[in-house]
């Protein structure tokens, strides 16, 4: 923890005086914080508190919902989020998400990771093959699919799915993974053995984690944000919220007096 | 007293529930009838026709003597007519499937699906007048033709004809495809264009087909506008500027002068047969790919 420290982390996701309006509704109202180079920060807080709005802020997928509108910045990389000359192309090739529900195309298995290289990168065959393996093994699952890349990648169960999904988005090397409540649609083995995975991919990359298990964001992540109606209420290490939080509202919650 | 009520009750739920199972048998029973009919009528030909010169005949004459009833000229007639409706109609489908459930802002895309709705709502009789008096004297100008009643002004007319069915079914397919596919594809910084290259029109490909096996089903069986814009010469075509004759109209502009009873009557009823195994291998392969979109 003090090496931490001292080695001072890099900043990877800077928010700053962030709103953002669904309509006329706040969803949320002057965020600012920041997210640490390859760490694991949880988001936390009751249903509707806007903590998945403010991952979906992040690589900018709230644009697709309409009548969207944001004030103040966000900066992955140093790099502003939002503006007019961004290139959501290439935000999104460095700012990778997992969804709630695996979501792999119906596609194979081979094609589900091969996506986003097609999409970003004029690779040969062979390079393809060599960086769906790669991401495949980083994820797991290399050694069950090796033989049947060619499968229908809806076949495979919920666990394999999410898997292959974390695989699709590592596959263009991001910089950041957001993921979305990524283990609840899944059973408890499998939730552990994908809470195993993300400890292990935060020596490679910054991973932001949305969930509403508090357990899980104490085993998982080093920094924890608590988010109460649309306001960061707290932002700490994990350790310290959990057992000693500042605030009395993060307090409530985390002792499950109310959420 | 109560008793009653409830004996009363019981003998109007008999009545009732046997009504609506004679309404739905007597359907069933009506195709069977048709069927039944077409084949009795149908197969009176080949006692006294071959079968072989039937399907496989390349001139239809059926008022010289002896007669004639080789289909292959209608057969082909109808094949050419529906290949160019497809040809003309299943791109544009697309593109305007696409256009309605992928791009167009919600306002517009009401508008654009009441207004295919409108396009099937014309009789098809309207379609081929108009077709008649505007589409062929232009085919006649632009392919410098004798005439401009030709399977492609038939084609042409029949795209618009199948074009509700194939956009509405094709925009349902689209709308069918989950948003996490969307969703992921673009997270993964797909622009929208490859998003529905790439994970759409794959995943709505059964759905599509459906469409088209449907558009095809319902240019196919369309008799009263080809019989007008098509010419109705019943040789084999070479190309789609030429006139053609296919089966619908032979049967729609021959019946009136058949004899009840003649070769020339069963021969209309034997195309009709031909007709209805078409359209029905055509229907069944349609609702197997919609069945597998499903899934």
């Amino acid at each position: 923890m003090s090496q931490d420290d001292s080695v001072r982390m890099k900043t990877a996701i800077r928010i700053e005086n962030f709103n953002l309006y669904y309509d006329q509704f706040r969803a949320l109202s002057d965020v600012n914080l920041e997210i640490c180079e390859r760490r694991v920060t949880a988001v936390i807080g009751p249903s509707g508190c806007g903590k998945s709005t403010l991952l979906r802020a992040i690589n900018r997928m709230n644009d697709l919902i309409e009548k969207v509108r944001v004030e103040g910045q966000i900066f992955v990389d140093e790099a502003p989020v939002y503006g007019d000359h961004v290139d959501l192309v290439a935000l999104r090739r460095k700012v990778g998400m997992v969804f709630q529900r695996p979501n792999p195309f119906p596609l194979s298995i081979f094609e589900n990771v091969a996506f986003g290289l097609r999409l970003h990168f004029h690779s040969s065959p062979a390079e393809r093959m060599e960086r769906v393996q790669k991401s495949l093994e980083e994820v797991g699952l290399w050694e069950e699919l090796r033989d049947r890349l060619g499968g229908f990648a809806l076949n495979l169960s919920g666990e394999q799915q999410q898997r292959l999904c974390i695989a699709r988005a590592i596959a263009v090397r991001p910089d950041i993974i957001l993921m979305d409540e990524p283990c609840s649609a899944l059973d408890p083995v499998a939730t552990q053995r994908i809470e195993e995975l993300i400890r292990f991919l935060k020596k490679d990359y910054t991973i932001v984690i949305v969930t509403h298990n508090m357990s899980q964001a104490a085993r998982v992540s080093d920094e924890t944000a608590y988010f109460y109606l649309g306001k960061l209420i707290e932002m700490g290490a994990t350790q310290k919220i959990f057992t000693a939080p500042s605030k009395k509202e993060t307090e409530d919650y985390i002792t499950g007096k109310f959420g | 007293m109560k008793s009653s009520r409830a004996y009363l009750n019981r003998i109007f739920e008999f009545v009732i529930e046997k009504a609506i199972f004679l309404a739905g048998i007597l359907s069933i029973v009506f195709v069977f009838l048709i069927f039944l009919f077409l084949i009795k009528e149908g197969f009176s030909l080949f006692r006294t026709y071959s079968i072989f010169s039937f399907l496989f005949g390349t001139k239809w004459y059926p008022i010289s003597s002896p007669p004639q009833f080789g289909i292959v000229p209608l057969l082909l007639g109808s094949v050419a007519v529906t290949l160019g409706a497809i040809l003309i109609a299943v791109p544009l489908g697309i593109g305007s499937a696409i256009y309605i459930a992928e791009i167009a802002p919600r306002w517009l895309r009401e508008i654009l699906k009441a207004t295919v709705e409108f396009l099937a709502a014309i009789p098809s009789i309207v379609l081929g007048f108009i077709g008649l008096v505007t589409l062929a004297p232009l085919v006649k100008k632009l392919f410098h033709l004798p005439t401009g009643l030709t399977a492609l002004s038939g084609s042409i007319m029949l795209a618009f004809m199948a074009m509700p069915t194939i956009v509405s079914m094709m925009e349902d397919a689209f709308t069918a495809v989950p948003k996490s596919y969307r969703e992921g594809a673009l997270a993964l910084g797909a622009t929208r264009w490859e998003m529905i290259r790439r994970v759409l029109l794959p995943a709505s490909a059964s759905g599509m087909l459906a469409a088209i096996m449907l558009g095809i089903g319902r240019v196919i069986g369309e008799t009263m506008a080809v019989l007008m814009i098509t010419g109705n010469a019943a040789r084999i075509p070479t190309g789609l500027t030429q006139p053609v004759r296919t089966m619908t109209a032979t049967i729609a502009a021959e019946m009136g002068e058949a004899v009840q009873g003649g070769n020339h009557y069963f021969a209309l009823f034997a195309i009709g047969i031909v007709l209805f195994i078409i359209t029905f291998l055509i229907n069944v392969t349609a609702s197997f790919l919609v069945r597998s979109q499903r899934k």
